[in-house]
């Protein structure tokens, strides 16, 4: 009797629990669903109805239809400057950057003596970013007194070779950014190594009675336990790739015949430079519309690559 | 699986830490470089290094330091930056933990998905949508004032939000419980019981936010205009071009912008080590 009479003062409660979960969730989200209107969604629309105008920000916006995306697809030989230049840096940076992460990261893994040290070694880099970091880089590859250079001078000596110009060749620059991205991998690194950290050892154990040997237990152990991280540490990196701009701005600008005018400084160019407001909203449009393909595309191929446990996600 | 090879191939052993030592003698040497450089003369700097007794410093000249406060108005980039740094960290960590305290504890029956949302926005550009949002505030008259760039945070990021939830979902769920059945509203267990436990959470949280905003570079490129209220990252940028030559003070100025964010990275580093692999631990 007893019982039947709490019972339903317990539900009550929990009901009314239950409605003030809901009341709470709303309200501590209220800022970032106040933040995603004010600057996510709503200015992604904005984006969108702007790219169809004519707009310099002094004046009012006049309607044009297509006009920005006929320009932007047809007459301006810069856009694809633009694309080909950040696709060859992704391209190159993105995997050589994955490879020498987990290349760091396997040897960390091998029960290292020191390894916070080594880890924060290769970490450091990273914390340097910004300006500060195309500072000091354009300062590497200066060609006469530059870092890199005093560095290959044997080299060059040897094979008779002049003096690389880096970021003063066309054909160089985009290379030199490569090999200066290629300094911060330390926060891949560090993701590889967690995710190898967490491989249970019985796996390894369980190959090697098999008779597989390390090649093998590379390949079928920790390639298909690591494929996750993998494919987080490749989108991010793409994805990142894509906006480069800090640096470019402050090492080349657009570099000797546009050879580092990548995407997002274009776009910066010809809405704050230019004033060009509707046409950098199409440039705008288009980075978005590839960032979405990119990234989808990613997740529909890791469905043939990445290796859940416990079936798929 | 190193224990029985370890036996087999006891060179092995040496392979790992040279090619170790080989790396990080690579990534240790820009910062090498760097110090060198601010600490020689105008004529050394410029000079090719033909030997190995080149790599040092003929002698050190600390000079470079205090000149670089003669050359640019340092310490007022430096208040900006931090009154910018601190504006975007406060804004970050209040309304980040906020969010992340209705992921962790509100039992919603799409909070989940909800939350997968606030990850996805990690993939928006902010290319795409700076020109409307440079437009909002300029309508609001705000261009020139640090309200663009410290204003946003308070909004939360998806970064943050993500880093408070998983460490809110690592702590004893009855402790929350005999909050509420002691009748503690929302807010209370949230201020009262779940702040005081979070602390490496806020640490993380902190670095990440002081560290973007310390180097962040577009947003005062396009919003700040008068030279009294850029930030240090404009002022270095903006040095580059007034140096003539003077690479030593350039590099003096670089290693003072940095100084901060070096001395947090040493002292706190455990914090971005888990960090970092935090996020990727999600997959």
């Amino acid at each position: 009797m007893a019982n039947s009479d709490r019972m339903p003062t317990r539900r009550r409660g929990r009901s009314a629990l239950a409605k003030e979960d809901a009341r709470n969730f709303w309200l501590f989200l209220s800022p970032w669903i106040i933040g995603f209107l004010l600057f996510g969604i709503g200015p992604l629309v904005a984006s969108l109805v702007l790219s169809f105008t004519n707009y310099n920000i002094f004046n009012k916006p006049r309607f044009v239809g297509l006009a920005n995306y006929r320009e932007l697809f047809w007459t301006d030989p810069l856009v694809y400057k633009a694309l080909w230049n950040t696709l060859f840096y992704t391209v190159f940076a993105v995997p050589l950057g994955l490879c020498f992460a987990l290349c760091l990261a396997l040897l960390l893994n091998q029960k290292v003596r020191g390894l916070p040290v080594w880890r924060t070694i290769f970490y450091l880099p990273t914390v340097v970013s910004g300006v500060a970091m195309a500072v000091l880089w354009r300062w590497i590859f200066n060609p006469q007194v530059g870092l890199l250079n005093t560095l290959l001078h044997p080299l060059l000596v040897l094979f008779h070779l002049p003096n690389p110009q880096w970021l003063i060749d066309p054909v160089l620059a985009k290379p030199a950014y490569v090999l200066m991205s290629l300094w911060g991998l330390g926060g891949a690194m560090i993701v590889f190594l967690a995710g190898l950290q967490g491989i249970p050892q019985h796996l390894y154990e369980a190959a090697e009675m098999d008779g597989a040997g390390p090649g093998r237990r590379f390949l079928h152990v920790t390639l298909p336990m690591l494929s996750p991280v993998i494919l987080f540490n490749l989108t991010m990196g793409i994805i990142s790739s894509f906006q480069i701009f800090a640096q470019a701005y402050v090492m080349t600008g657009n570099g000797p015949d546009n050879s580092t005018l990548f995407y997002v400084l274009y776009l910066f160019d010809e809405a704050f430079r230019y004033f060009r407001m509707g046409y950098a909203s199409a440039l705008a449009w288009v980075l978005f519309v590839i960032v979405l393909l990119v990234t989808a595309g990613q997740f529909w191929l890791a469905r043939q690559w990445v290796y859940y446990e416990g079936g798929a996600r | 699986m190193s224990d029985p090879i370890r036996k087999r191939h006891p060179g092995r052993r040496y392979g790992v830490y040279v090619l170790l030592g080989a790396f990080a003698l690579v990534m240790l040497l820009p910062f090498y470089w760097l110090l060198r450089s601010s600490l020689v003369g105008n004529r050394e700097v410029l000079q090719p290094i033909e030997s190995w007794r080149d790599l040092l410093p003929s002698h050190l000249r600390f000079r470079n330091y205090p000149a670089v406060f003669e050359a640019m108005p340092f310490f007022r980039y430096l208040l900006n930056t931090v009154l910018v740094t601190g504006g975007v960290v406060a804004g970050t960590v209040i309304s980040s933990s906020l969010c992340a305290y209705a992921f962790a504890f509100c039992e919603v029956r799409y909070s989940r998905w909800i939350f997968y949302g606030v990850l996805a926005t990690i993939m928006l550009p902010p290319a795409v949508v700076l020109i409307p949002t440079f437009i909002l505030f300029r309508e609001l008259n705000w261009i020139d004032t640090f309200k663009p760039l410290i204003l946003p945070a308070f909004f939360g990021s998806p970064f943050a939000i993500f880093l408070f939830r998983q460490f809110f979902l690592s702590l004893p769920k009855e402790l929350i419980e005999a909050a509420r059945i002691d009748g503690a509203t929302g807010l209370q267990i949230y201020w009262g019981v779940v702040l005081p436990l979070a602390r490496p959470a806020l640490v993380t949280v902190i670095i990440f936010s002081f560290m973007g905003s310390w180097n962040e570079f577009m947003g005062p490129l396009i919003y700040l205009n008068s030279q009294s209220k850029w930030t240090l990252q404009l002022g270095l940028n903006s040095f580059i071009g007034q140096i003539a030559g003077q690479w030593n003070l350039l590099m003096a100025a670089t290693v003072m912008v940095l100084l901060p964010v070096l001395l947090m990275f040493f002292f706190l580093q455990r914090y971005f080590i888990k960090g970092i692999a935090m996020t990727g631990m999600k997959g």
